[in-house]
């Protein structure tokens, strides 16, 4: 490594140094490890008077649900939000980071963020990597220019759309809309369809489940409904608990109490004077 | 043209989690109804127990359906057979023998199938027989196979805890639960387990074997 | 077999009434073998604030000088210690940095935040964070930790419940993992008390 040998905090952008021992590791026949997926369904529409963004809380590591309501509708700006799907750690940080972008955008030029820039700051960096950041995205939101709607694959392809779907639960969600979908919905109207399209896609898709998440972008204002719905609460408890039929055999135990945190208050200006 | 079906498999996983629990004068078996394959579910109601025509034994089974049901087949007749010749129907502890066989028979192109085999013995006691995919076979107390069997054995474990088979005098691996608690059991980890594990869930069919014959609940579970 | 497959490992955190407990097994194995019998994968970061890494052995101490070192240029900088959810964006970002060539473990991260309130998160090698109320898991006796967890759980329990659940959510699911077992190492941490405890496990 050429950096100091400090190990001082980064600047940004990705390292690389351990990717060749990792192959080592690889070829010595260990398996590579898997990462949280968001299996997903994700979906959005335009509606009269802006756009409705949808998602399900399940994220998946491989046939097991590793969280049960998480969040997929992700901050990008006060007027914009964009669901993710695919590696969760990807869909994180590639809509932090662009979001972060969009903050300082907003600073320097004192106007409201485009739909149009998040969509670019997004594609060129998902373009850049080929692939390998794999987030597929919904992008929402309502700006100067009026609704818009994009879905962003992970090669960095983009696409304009009047609704659209995303994820494992992708196809299970379009049904509901190719079927349902027409211009000028109203807003109930338009959050009773998301949310139909997101349950097809909870209970017809293994990778998605858990509860509905709803953001509704109108002009000037938006709504994050956070679990809209919860279709799927636990089946059984049982009424009774279950005790324990033997107690755990401590072999040691050590205990530190922990100081009262003190308050120091100021008395007065005098005691601080030399 | 050969080359595309180089990926081809003759096994596919259908999902779905089995359980059974041995009591002194009963036996619970229950599994999910759920059958799935990859992200997709092909049925909702689907039951994998049988009730193997002895009314003393009923068989459970996840793992790749096709098999299952193929298997099923095979030993209904072999009952039917067992019948003929004997006049009376099999014993539990000689169809988990059977079974067992059945299973070897075809060790080097196996049933995907991953059986709990409960019910009575010949003096009216629970008993649970677990299988792996070729027969090799364990009478125990209690057993859980399928998906989401990781899920569900440490928290029977916990609770049921057996005696080690190495014990001298053998010591009987029936769990001290009464019917009621049992059923109370198994609800519980049915209910934990499709929480974590997508190919679980539906509905859960229980079957309760007593000496004086089957009962069947049925209990919702999650079904997304 | 997967690389976090090669030293075995099972940690686990779950929070009760204004506290919070985590716990892993002692077992540090070359695969199949037993190494150690009493290896550390629970850190103290201060005194409201630990990290369990579970995965590669050699990754979680590497990981750990790293998040000290960070936690101490921190502490020096503001003069006071890191607050949960500022500490796991931290491992977050440590962990996302290195998306294409990751450290080989996953963190579980536990502590008591503002007005003592329980935080509890765990991340996959990359930092995806993820947030839960009740308990997480990690290592490779996840998929038993789930369903004992899953079954075990109950909200608001306190300290002393606290223990024995994550005890026999622990014991019972590492015995039911070859690669993981040799005990239990524990701690439980309500505001003004820090209760470290190490169970007597299955030794095979």
């Amino acid at each position: 490594m050429s950096q100091s040998a400090v190990d001082v905090p980064p600047k940004g952008g990705f390292s690389f140094d351990m990717c060749k021992r990792n192959d080592m590791l690889i070829q010595k026949g260990l398996k590579a490890p898997s990462f949280l997926k968001t299996g997903t369904t994700i979906v959005g529409l335009i509606f009269q008077d802006g756009v409705i963004l949808g998602a399900d809380t399940r994220a998946t590591e491989g046939p097991i649900v590793a969280d049960k309501n998480c969040e997929k509708i992700h901050y990008m700006a006060p007027n914009i939000y964009c669901c993710g799907a695919g590696t969760a750690a990807d869909t994180e940080a590639v809509t932090d980071m662009v979001s972060s972008q969009l903050r300082l955008h907003r600073y320097q030029t004192g106007r409201d963020s485009r739909v149009i820039t998040a969509l670019t700051l997004l594609k060129k960096h998902l373009f850049s990597y080929q692939g390998h950041v794999s987030a597929a995205l919904v992008l929402g939101g309502v700006d100067i220019t009026g609704p818009h709607l994009h879905t962003i694959y992970p090669h960095g392809s983009t696409d304009t759309l009047p609704f659209a779907t995303m994820g494992s639960g992708s196809l299970a969600a379009m049904s509901v809309f190719e079927a349902k979908y027409k211009e000028g919905l109203t807003r109930d109207e338009g959050i009773k369809l998301v949310a139909e399209a997101i349950c097809s896609g909870i209970f017809n898709d293994l990778g998605s489940g858990s509860n509905v998440d709803i953001c509704v972008i109108t002009k000037g204002n938006k709504e994050y409904l956070r679990n809209y719905m919860e279709p799927n609460p636990r089946t059984y408890v049982s009424s009774k608990g279950y005790s324990f039929t033997k107690k755990t055999e401590v072999l040691l135990t050590k205990i530190t109490p922990l100081m009262e945190r003190v308050e120091i208050t100021e008395v007065g200006g005098e005691a601080m004077e030399e | 043209m050969t080359k595309q079906h180089a990926n081809w498999s003759p096994y596919d996983n259908n999902g779905g989690t089995c359980v059974a629990i041995a009591g002194s004068d009963y036996c619970v078996i229950a599994a999910d109804t759920r059958m799935s394959t990859g992200y997709s579910i092909l049925s909702r109601d689907y039951s994998k127990s049988i009730i193997c025509k002895a009314d003393k034994a009923v068989l459970s089974s996840s793992g790749f359906q096709a098999d299952v049901k193929a298997l099923q087949k095979v030993l209904t007749s072999r009952h039917m057979i067992y019948q003929h010749q004997h006049n009376k129907q099999m014993s539990c502890p000689a169809m988990a023998q059977l079974l067992s066989n059945t299973l070897y028979y075809k060790r080097f192109f196996p049933y995907y199938a991953f059986n709990v085999l409960g019910g009575l013995d010949e003096e009216g006691k629970g008993c649970v027989f677990t299988y792996d995919a070729v027969g090799s076979y364990e009478k125990v107390g209690y057993s859980a196979q399928g998906s989401g069997s990781t899920l569900i054995m440490p928290f029977l474990d916990n609770q049921l805890k057996s005696p080690s088979p190495l014990l001298l005098p053998a010591q009987d691996s029936i769990t001290p639960l009464s019917e009621a608690e049992a059923v109370d059991l198994v609800k519980t980890v049915f209910a934990s387990a499709t929480e974590r594990d997508i190919y679980t869930g539906d509905k859960l069919e229980i079957m309760v074997l007593k000496a004086d014959g089957a009962r069947r609940e049925v209990m919702d579970l999650r079904k997304d | 077999m997967s690389i976090f497959e090669y030293n075995g490992s099972a940690v686990v955190a779950m929070v009760g009434k204004n506290c919070f407990a985590i716990a892993s097994d002692r077992r540090l194995g070359v695969q199949l073998q037993t190494i150690a019998t009493d290896f550390q994968r629970i850190f103290k970061i201060h005194d409201h604030l630990f990290i369990g890494l579970s995965g590669l052995a050699t990754d979680v101490q590497t990981l750990y000088q790293r998040l000290v070192f960070r936690h101490k240029l921190y502490q020096l900088r503001e003069e006071r210690d890191m607050k949960p959810d500022t500490f796991a964006s931290l491992v977050s970002a440590i962990l996302y940095e290195k998306r294409f060539g990751p450290y080989l473990c996953q963190p579980v991260i536990a502590g008591l935040g503002e007005d003592n309130k329980p935080f509890i998160c765990t991340m996959d090698s990359i930092g995806a964070k993820e947030l839960a109320k009740d308990f997480v898991v990690s290592g490779t006796a996840s998929e038993s930790l789930y369903g004992a967890c899953e079954a075990m759980y109950k909200p608001d329990m306190e300290a002393e419940e606290l223990f024995e659940t994550i005890s026999q959510a622990l014991l019972s699911s590492v015995d039911r993992d070859c690669l993981s077992g040799w005990g239990g190492h524990v701690y439980v941490v309500t505001p003004n008390e820090v209760k470290e405890r190490i169970l007597k496990g299955r030794m095979d």
